[in-house]
């Protein structure tokens, strides 16, 4: 793999708990993001998956300091950018882009499509007016739209239409880092597909790196080259994209994987999935130290309740890392394989 | 067990800019036990067809064509009497947003409450009873106080299941579920697709199925109807549909998932948009983004036919069984060495 691109380092945000209107005090905190470190190489697209409020995208705007990290650090293409100020960080973003998921949300509706995917152009001030609306058209048919549709509202477009301006707009100015925030999960099945196809396109044509956020496991496992699983703000397990579907480590992403429907009645039968109880506890009170263990199928009390697991490379190679104590053995488990014998405690059931 | 006869149903809506045909011509029967998955794309007609089956759409709006027959009585153009006293007592529904589908103001239990007084004679104790029992039923910990908490005490998952034990409160026959699951976790989903299936085990009842999640449908359904364009474009057991589908749109939609079991490679990509229902194409709704697409399809809406496969399995394609044929077993290959790989 090429050069280091980003590294991500004890990355934490933490959002106040305030209480009273007038005199607010800070009552506690929630730690959206508790703790990441990854790297990325460039080329690579590392792919997040995590349920509801596990920080996946909190993660993804302190990267791109949208907002502020508490702690750690963001270092991109060598240079640390956490504590950088507005006008340097002015040029970061030049070669740091973000597609979202909601097409309809994320495109001014008062602004036509050329001025939509020129503004990059226009606030990083490339060009003359003329030679800004060439790129723009020729972004466009990049992306896969009519040029002519220039003059064009957001209005005047289908939901996968608009996430192909959203793209437009994020490759204007040729970065090297696209954080796509579940760009998919909002459009169509067929529509889904193309949009995936495209963002695959051009990562080969452009050498584009992504980090590439979404909770659906099969649309991560078909776009990404490594895959990182968080739970509760933390990462539990990273590796390489089959390692981590063939051979999963941590009893999250086992449990998420086995819940996953498939699209063939046969296969998805036959199979006894792992099904988690209870939810996703509140991160403004998590459990402690390992923050699955109240749901975790081999929780072994006095172990998992007190010590903080860490990412520790598990199966051969090294590149494959989970933070649990007693990770899978194998795959496909079924449920009582996981408990291995371990009495589940109740703690806390909601 | 009553069941649910549709026969040739039609909705349409009047809009200022024109007439949107959202449903045409939809037929299908469900019998007791039953888990009919209804498959599609947003603005294919799914949910319109079932809110017409339920009389959930303005009589002001919209014109309604057809026939429903539920238990042999003939649902559409009933009056709203009759409507209320099968409507959440013999079918119940339960829609996509746990989030907007309860009153945020009144408790959990006042809502449950409200959907028992409204159908059975008894005293508000007994509702009350009757609501805690369905809350235990549906797994919420600790039902008897949390029955008095409001909806938004109450997580996603747990919405749902509040939203089916209301649906369920005075055992339907019936059970219309629009996305239960759409705005779930995953690990969310697991457990009210295990949950649903569960009641429906005890409850012998029909469940309705609509979702654009195929493995979803794959999971849960005995039946598939796949709609395209407000029309029935292919019906089929489930393993007979996804072993053999006979059309090109559900081509597509198959080869468009990203499997667990395939990456890396391209996906297959139905080009194009959904259809306009203002302006629908002529001819095969589908022939816009049909890449075998041939003059007839251009002009003529293909009828619904029989498959070779079976005759329970109909679908619409002008292309003939033997250019089906060759096609789809092409693309099987194709899937299944991407599997593979």
């Amino acid at each position: 793999m090429a050069d280091e691109l980003l590294r991500v380092e004890d990355l934490q945000k933490h959002f106040p708990v305030t209480r009273g209107i007038v005199f607010q005090k800070q009552v506690g905190s929630i730690k959206a993001v508790d703790g990441v470190n990854f790297t990325l190489h460039s080329g690579e697209t590392l792919g997040v998956v995590g349920e509801s409020g596990c920080g996946k995208s909190t993660m993804a705007r302190c990267i791109a300091r949208l907002l502020e990290p508490t702690g750690g650090s963001v270092v991109f293409d060598g240079q640390d950018i956490t504590h950088l100020d507005r006008t340097a960080m002015r040029t970061v973003r030049r070669e740091m882009m973000m597609v979202f998921q909601d097409p309809y949300a994320s495109l001014n509706p008062r602004k036509r499509v050329g001025s939509i995917v020129g503004e990059p152009l226009e606030v990083h001030d490339v060009g003359t007016a003329n030679e800004r609306k060439r790129r723009v058209q020729e972004l466009l048919e990049i992306v896969g739209l009519n040029p002519e549709h220039y003059n064009r509202f957001p209005h005047e477009f289908s939901g996968g239409q608009r996430q192909r301006i959203g793209i437009a707009r994020a490759l204007a100015i040729n970065p090297k880092l696209i954080i796509c925030d579940e760009p998919v999960s909002a459009l169509d099945v067929s529509v889904q597909a193309q949009i995936l196809n495209l963002l695959k396109d051009l990562q080969s044509d452009f050498g584009l790196t992504y980090i590439f956020i979404a909770h659906d496991l099969n649309v991560v496992r078909h776009i990404s080259d490594r895959v990182m699983v968080m739970y509760l703000g933390r990462a539990v397990e990273l590796g390489a994209r089959n390692d981590l579907y063939v051979e999963p480590k941590h009893p999250y992403t086992g449990a998420l994987l086995s819940a996953v429907p498939i699209a063939d009645p046969e296969a998805g039968r036959s199979r006894r999935p792992v099904i988690l109880e209870g939810d996703v506890p509140s991160p403004l009170n998590p459990p402690s130290a390992c923050h699955f263990h109240p749901r975790c199928p081999r929780f072994v009390d006095g172990t998992c309740n007190v010590e903080t697991p860490t990412l520790q490379p598990v199966g051969q190679g090294g590149g494959h890392l989970a933070a649990c104590h007693f990770p899978l053995e194998h795959w496909p488990m079924s449920e009582e394989d996981m408990r291995r014998g371990q009495g589940r405690a109740v703690v806390g059931a909601d | 067990m009553a069941s649910l006869e549709v026969k040739d149903l039609s909705t349409s809506f009047r809009t200022d800019d024109g007439v949107v045909k959202a449903v045409t011509g939809v037929s299908f029967s469900l019998e007791a036990g039953q888990t009919l998955g209804v498959v599609g794309e947003s603005g294919s007609g799914k949910s319109v067809t079932f809110l017409t089956v339920m009389g959930l759409v303005d009589p002001k709006a919209a014109t309604v064509a057809g026939s429903v027959l539920f238990d042999g009585e003939e649902m559409l153009g009933l009056d709203k009497d009759r409507m209320r006293q099968i409507r959440g007592a013999r079918i119940g529904m339960i829609f996509q947003d746990p989030m907007t589908s309860l009153n945020p103001v009144k408790t959990i239990g006042w809502q449950l409450e409200e959907a028992v007084l409204i159908h059975q004679d008894v005293t508000r104790k007994e509702a009350r009873r009757q609501s805690i029992e369905i809350l235990k039923e549906v797994e919420i910990p600790r039902a008897d106080t949390r029955v008095d908490d409001y909806p938004h005490q109450f997580s996603g998952g747990m919405r749902q299941r509040v939203m089916i034990a209301m649906a369920l409160i005075n055992s339907p026959e019936i059970l219309i579920a629009d996305e239960p699951t759409t705005a779930l976790d995953v690990t969310t989903q697991a457990q009210i697709l295990r949950l649903m299936n569960r009641l429906q085990d005890e409850h012998k009842m029909a469940i309705v199925m609509i979702t654009h999640d195929l493995g979803v449908v794959a999971e849960v359904a005995n039946d598939v109807i796949v709609m395209y364009g407000g029309k029935v474009v292919e019906q089929a057991n489930v393993n007979d549909l996804f072993a053999g589908p006979e059309m090109p749109y559900t081509w597509g939609l198959l080869g468009s998932l990203p499997r667990l079991n395939s990456a890396g490679g391209r996906l297959e990509q139905i080009p194009g948009q959904p259809p306009s229902l203002l302006r629908p194409p002529s001819g095969c709704p589908f022939h816009p983004r049909c890449e075998y697409v041939m003059s007839v399809c251009r002009t003529d809406l293909p009828e619904l036919r029989v498959s070779q496969q079976g005759d329970r399995h109909v679908f619409r394609c002008h292309l003939d069984d033997e250019a089906r044929t060759r096609i789809w077993s092409g693309k099987r290959a194709a899937m299944t060495t991407e599997d593979a790989a």
